[in-house]
């Protein structure tokens, strides 16, 4: 059982009210990285509302993440830009390479989180995507998967 | 609230008070479609059924819109036709459509709109993911391939039970209705009581069918079927058959059954005079010992349920009695051990209710003698309809049967257990000190009966006074546990019935709306009235058994302990 008492903290201080939902697991993913079934089941006590509700909103949307997020988060952009200068060949070979399939986004390792991003403003260099935050433009399928072998082989010699 | 005069399709309807324009214009008799509009619930205004045009052709559902005076509005122009068989033509497209062997074929809303709009081709590909079917619940089986979103189980199971235990998840193309962490049903805090299935109008909720278990018994020969029937199944049951709601066959009901191969076919009314009895002599204890108070009834498992997962803390309060069901058969299945050394037959019991947190309580360990359950089978009332009607018998014309003795005899007090206010007055009606026929007509007047979600009673007793409560729909009940916790409230004895109308409008019965289960209720009323007997101390076989061979045995056969056992994590 994890320590949920940041979580009985976050929901006093939007006062328990159920109308502060979203803000409040908000908070939460801002502090646990997502949101996980016990500090979903505890905001639903607190608030007095059904875990059935809570979890509906969290399922609602896109940006509220249920598992983990992995050691390094992906973004390949999915805006009008980057999507006609072909950036879902990007994600769909990322997210081949990492093995994934229904609705997860993680890999299996732990390793890399695939998500996508609405704009980010460097429709210029399309097509982007952002490992850790970190821009990388004009991209192919192929840099791509370079890219993410790159660091896997650094994190298997930092073992 | 709003009066005046609207237009529906060139029809003057006056209105007053009326919620919405969707029930002025089902006043003005247009049986206007709807999936999602309930009266007793919010409006959710999903299912676009219901939509009318007004003057300038701006189309608008009519369940979301406040009538107003002098408004002008068409139910059936072109478009609105094109509209709605385009809708049912989307929900079909994703809809699993196995009709003819589906649970609800016959009775689901989409198939008889799909028929009466004359959808006859489904021109769209069905691109929804196949989902599990979840039958893990003793009661409700889930089959979200048949859902079409309407959102009436979250509402019910919400706003009419307060337990939220369905809730839409994800969104757009994916967007489905499921538990918490799409968790299987036995793995919530459901209840069993089944009004989510009540008020789905598909197949995507429906009640677990258990009818091959029955057959499978009454077609044994090694096994003697014995059968109970429940106050509120009789009044229902005829629904099916042309016989209007309220109509006590009883007595058909037991012809039926015996010509389906029951050996003997009882009267649960036997069982709940068994449970005034009890549950009276242990308010009276309680009244001298000074407590716990408020001394909750036990005839309601789904309410028992919830008191042991969300509301420990009154356990104690909950009257040590079994439900009326649960009291029959350890008496039946006591007298039947001996029977059946003698024959070397098997007794099966099987119990006929309206209600389908039944068939979750005679599931529970605490009513199993050495692994075998005291009730083996519980039917609904709908499950037995569908019985007789496999068995072609024409139950409107069949020659009544009286139900068998000795177990066959209840009174007026234990008929009306079957509604909500029932029971608190069988109890009233034994613990008043003066019996007479003023007394009765006091009670029944006092304020126990009647709709109102929560009625509080303050009868004379000695040189005190009771307060009696009586809630249905849990939601209520919840309300009324928060201000007793609270001290805002005192009572010395609360009924609660976790179905609204209680029994008769349990999601075992056929499917009807709040007027016929009111008609199901004055039929139970009307039973008492004429009811030969109306005081459970009076009936003969229940003092004598308790005087004989029950003496000294209530504990172990009519009493039960229940302990908190909290959701499973």
């Amino acid at each position: 059982m994890e320590d949920l008492a940041h979580i009985n903290e976050i929901c006093a201080q939007f006062d328990c009210d159920p109308a502060n939902l979203i803000a409040i697991m908000q908070e939460i993913q801002a502090a646990d990285k997502y949101l996980s079934e016990q500090a979903l089941t505890r905001v639903a006590e607190n608030l007095h509302i059904g875990t059935a509700k809570v979890y509906s909103v969290a399922t609602f949307y896109e940006n509220f993440s249920l598992e983990p997020k992995g050691k390094h988060v992906i973004k390949v952009c999915a805006g009008t830009a980057c999507h006609v200068r072909r950036s879902q060949p990007i994600y769909d070979a990322v997210h081949d390479y990492l093995g994934l399939a229904g609705r997860k986004k993680t890999s299996a390792d732990g390793l890399f989180t695939l998500e996508t991003v609405a704009c980010l403003g460097a429709c210029g260099l399309a097509p982007v995507m952002t490992v850790d935050g970190e821009v990388h433009a004009k991209m192919t399928p192929e840099a791509a998967l370079a890219l993410l072998e790159e660091i896997r082989a650094k994190e298997e010699r930092a073992v | 609230m709003a009066k005046g005069i609207m237009y529906i399709d060139g029809q003057r309807v006056p209105f007053d008070g009326e919620k919405n324009v969707l029930a002025v214009i089902r006043k003005a008799g247009i049986d206007m479609p709807t999936f999602c509009y309930y009266s007793e619930l919010s409006v959710y205004g999903a299912c676009r059924m219901c939509v009318v045009e007004d003057e300038k052709g701006k189309i608008d559902a009519s369940c979301s819109m406040e009538p107003r005076d002098g408004m002008r509005i068409r139910t059936n122009t072109a478009r609105l036709l094109k509209h709605r068989r385009m809708i049912l033509e989307l929900m079909l497209s994703s809809h699993d459509r196995d009709c003819t062997t589906c649970e609800k074929s016959g009775e689901c809303r989409l198939q008889e709109l799909a028929l009466r709009f004359g959808v006859r081709h489904v021109r769209f590909a069905d691109t929804r993911p196949r989902y599990e079917k979840d039958d893990s619940s003793p009661a409700v089986v889930r089959d979200p391939n048949k859902c079409i979103l309407c959102g009436d189980c979250i509402r019910v199971c919400e706003e009419m039970q307060g337990m939220g235990i369905l809730n839409f998840a994800y969104r757009g193309s994916d967007l489905v209705v499921c538990p918490a962490f799409d968790r299987k049903l036995n793995e919530t805090a459901c209840i069993s009581c089944g009004q989510c299935a009540a008020a789905c109008p598909t197949g995507a909720i429906t009640i677990y069918n258990e009818i091959g278990r029955a057959w499978r018994a009454l077609h044994d020969a090694k096994k003697r079927v014995v059968v109970q029937i429940a106050p509120a199944v009789r009044v229902a049951v005829g629904e099916a058959f042309g016989l209007p709601a309220g109509v006590n066959a009883l007595d058909k009901l037991v012809a039926a059954l015996k010509m389906m191969g029951a050996d003997e076919v009882y009267d649960t009314t036997f069982g709940a005079d068994l449970t005034v009895m009890e549950e009276s002599a242990e308010f009276l204890e309680r009244l001298k010992k000074g407590g716990p108070f408020p001394m909750f009834t036990s005839c309601c498992p789904a309410w028992v349920k919830y008191v042991e997962e969300e509301a420990p803390q009154f356990l104690k309060n909950i009257s040590s009695c079994k439900s009326p069901m649960e009291m029959f058969a350890a008496v039946l299945k006591d007298r039947c051990a001996r029977q059946d050394a003698e024959d070397g037959r098997t007794t099966y019991h099987i119990a006929v209710m309206p209600c389908t947190a039944k068939k979750m309580e005679a599931q529970r360990p605490e009513f199993r003698h050495e692994g075998v359950p005291d009730v083996d089978l519980v039917l609904t009332t709908r499950e037995v309809i569908n019985m007789i009607k496999e068995s072609g018998i024409r139950f409107s014309e069949l020659e009544g049967e009286s139900p068998d003795m000795p177990f066959g005899m209840g009174t007026g007090a234990a008929t009306i257990f079957g509604t909500t206010g029932g029971v608190a007055e069988a109890v009233a009606r034994r613990v008043v000190e003066d019996k007479s026929k003023n007394t009765l007509q006091a009670i029944q007047f006092s304020g126990l009966r009647g709709s109102e979600a929560i009625r509080t009673v303050t009868l004379p007793f000695g040189d005190r006074a009771l307060r009696i409560a009586v809630v249905h729909g849990l939601v209520n009940a919840q309300k009324l546990l928060q201000e007793i916790r609270e001290g805002q409230a005192y009572f010395d004895l609360v009924e609660v019935m976790t179905c609204k109308t209680g029994c008769v409008g349990g999601a075992g019965q056929p499917y009807g709306l709040l007027p016929v289960k009111n008609r199901r209720a004055e039929g139970l009323y009307e039973a008492d009235r004429s009811a030969l007997i109306k005081r459970s101390e009076k009936n003969p076989i229940v003092a004598e058994l308790l005087e004989g061979e029950l003496k000294d045995r209530t504990h172990e056969l009519l009493h039960v302990t229940y302990s908190p056992h909290p959701v499973k994590e």
